[in-house]
């Protein structure tokens, strides 16, 4: 092996402006995919207990369908095939305002609003019927069942696994290069491309990755153990 | 309008080339899932005990790089193997080559997790069991823990396994002729994307749906009634 080292190629130059900006939109992707995926995973996942049928059968397709189809498909998708189909005018401001990147956010966003759904149900699931029925047993209305019984187990239960969901959204962020969404792969391939030292740009656009990972791990472990309830979960156990 | 005559004439192409790998480039989803599976299975297998070892210079590496692979992208661990090893060895390898390594190193560390998770849901006093019976550590491992442990695991194995056949799709990234490629070869002559990428989303479906209902089935036959 004959590599000569230069790790000076990241602080010079445009590279750490461009590993920057990369880290910014990464993170305003993933941001807006994330509220994007929660809001579906909350409905979807709502309209999967309703007792109308065919809402029912929606949202049951949404999450099948969505979940188990590749990401990159559905980037491709979303900016190759959607935009053809929409109204002119939302088309011409789509082309002005960044259309990679609202695709990227609509393929993110429904994918994993499918995955999450499928987060919520189980986390919901796993509190015993006999639960609800006690607290209306003691007299508490059905929402204060759920705002004092339900919920306060059932959001804890969830964020293990929530956690692991919204890391995999982060990662998944990076498939957005492929419609060429300025993100911190995409800036990782470009100083590799302008300074022709692909194992320092690739060094540090992994590290990025994994510090991000790591800390929200952390944060979120904290988060699990702070709010444990004595008892009932066993705290700080990691699930990730 | 809806064409579906774009699916019609390309079908052989997407399907043989594409899907299966056969024809005149390298490539096929098939082609590159099934040792991809394989290959990550054997090694996450190794991996997951490796975690669980009482010596700590195999437990901390293997812990480590479990840690390491779920903290970064699959992208990025496709782009390291295609741009580095070139430039280690000092020669090309085939995108096959390229993007079966990534997958392998990469899911390993997430099935790691699922057969240490397998392993340490087999009661403790099986393996007290077996070595009072007189098995060595190894004998136990392999015909006592992981036959149960796999039998636990098959649910999330599963699962893990629709994951990796769907991140397949990223080998068309490094330009692997598989199902993705092959609909973006056909969509830059046709101009056809609502069909075509519709088309093999459907085609990812069939494949992955029918993985989850054959693990769901063998979940029922084995969990004792």
């Amino acid at each position: 092996m004959k590599y000569q080292f230069n790790w000076s190629v990241l602080w010079t130059g445009e590279s750490g402006q461009w590993l920057l900006s990369g880290l910014i939109t990464t993170l305003e992707l993933s941001a807006l995919a994330w509220l994007l995926a929660v809001v579906l995973g909350i409905v979807s996942g709502a309209l999967r207990t309703v007792k109308f049928r065919p809402l029912r059968a929606l949202a049951t397709f949404y999450v099948e369908f969505f979940r188990n189809v590749p990401l990159l498909v559905w980037m491709f998708f979303w900016y190759f095939a959607v935009p053809p189909l929409l109204p002119g005018a939302t088309q011409e401001w789509l082309f002005g305002h960044g259309l990679e990147f609202w695709a990227a956010v609509c393929a993110l966003g429904v994918y994993s609003g499918a995955r999450f759904s499928e987060v919520l149900r189980s986390g919901i699931q796993s509190i015993p019927r006999t639960q609800f029925e006690a607290s209306t047993a003691s007299g508490l209305t059905t929402f204060q069942a759920y705002r004092y019984v339900i919920l306060p187990v059932a959001l804890r239960l969830i964020i293990p696994p929530g956690t692991s969901e919204s890391l995999n959204l982060l990662k998944n962020s990076s498939l957005a290069l492929t419609i060429s969404v300025a993100e911190l792969t995409f800036q990782t391939r470009q100083i590799e491309t302008y300074t022709a030292r692909a194992i320092e740009a690739l060094t540090a656009g992994t590290l990025i990755y994994l510090v991000l990972c790591v800390s929200i791990a952390t944060i979120m472990g904290w988060v699990e153990r702070r709010t444990a309830i004595p008892g009932l979960i066993t705290a700080g156990r990691r699930r990730r | 309008m809806l064409d579906l005559g774009v699916i019609w004439r390309n079908l052989p192409f997407l399907m043989i080339q594409g899907f299966l790998g056969f024809g005149n480039f390298a490539g096929g989803t098939l082609r590159l899932a099934i040792p991809a599976i394989i290959l990550g299975f054997i090694l996450g297998i190794f991996i997951g005990i490796g975690r669980l070892a009482p010596q700590r210079w195999i437990r901390v590496p293997a812990t480590l790089y479990v840690e390491f692979f779920r903290g970064v992208p699959l992208v990025m661990v496709i782009f390291w193997i295609w741009i580095v090893v070139p430039v280690v060895l000092n020669r090309s390898i085939p995108e096959f080559w390229v993007a079966l390594s990534a997958f392998v190193i990469f899911e390993a560390a997430y099935l790691g997790e699922i057969v240490r998770a397998g392993i340490q849901s087999v009661p403790r006093g099986q393996v007290e069991a077996a070595t009072a019976v007189g098995l060595t550590g190894t004998q136990t491992m392999r015909s006592v823990v992981l036959p149960q442990a796999l039998k636990n695991m098959i649910p999330s194995l599963v699962t893990q396994f629709i994951v990796l056949f769907k991140d397949t799709s990223l080998a068309s990234i490094i330009g692997f002729m598989d199902l993705t490629k092959a609909a973006q070869v056909v969509n830059n002559r046709e101009i056809r994307p609502f069909e075509l990428y519709l088309f093999i989303a459907v085609v990812y479906w069939i494949c992955t749906y029918s993985m989850s209902r054959y693990a769901r089935h063998l979940e029922k036959r084995l969990s004792p009634a």
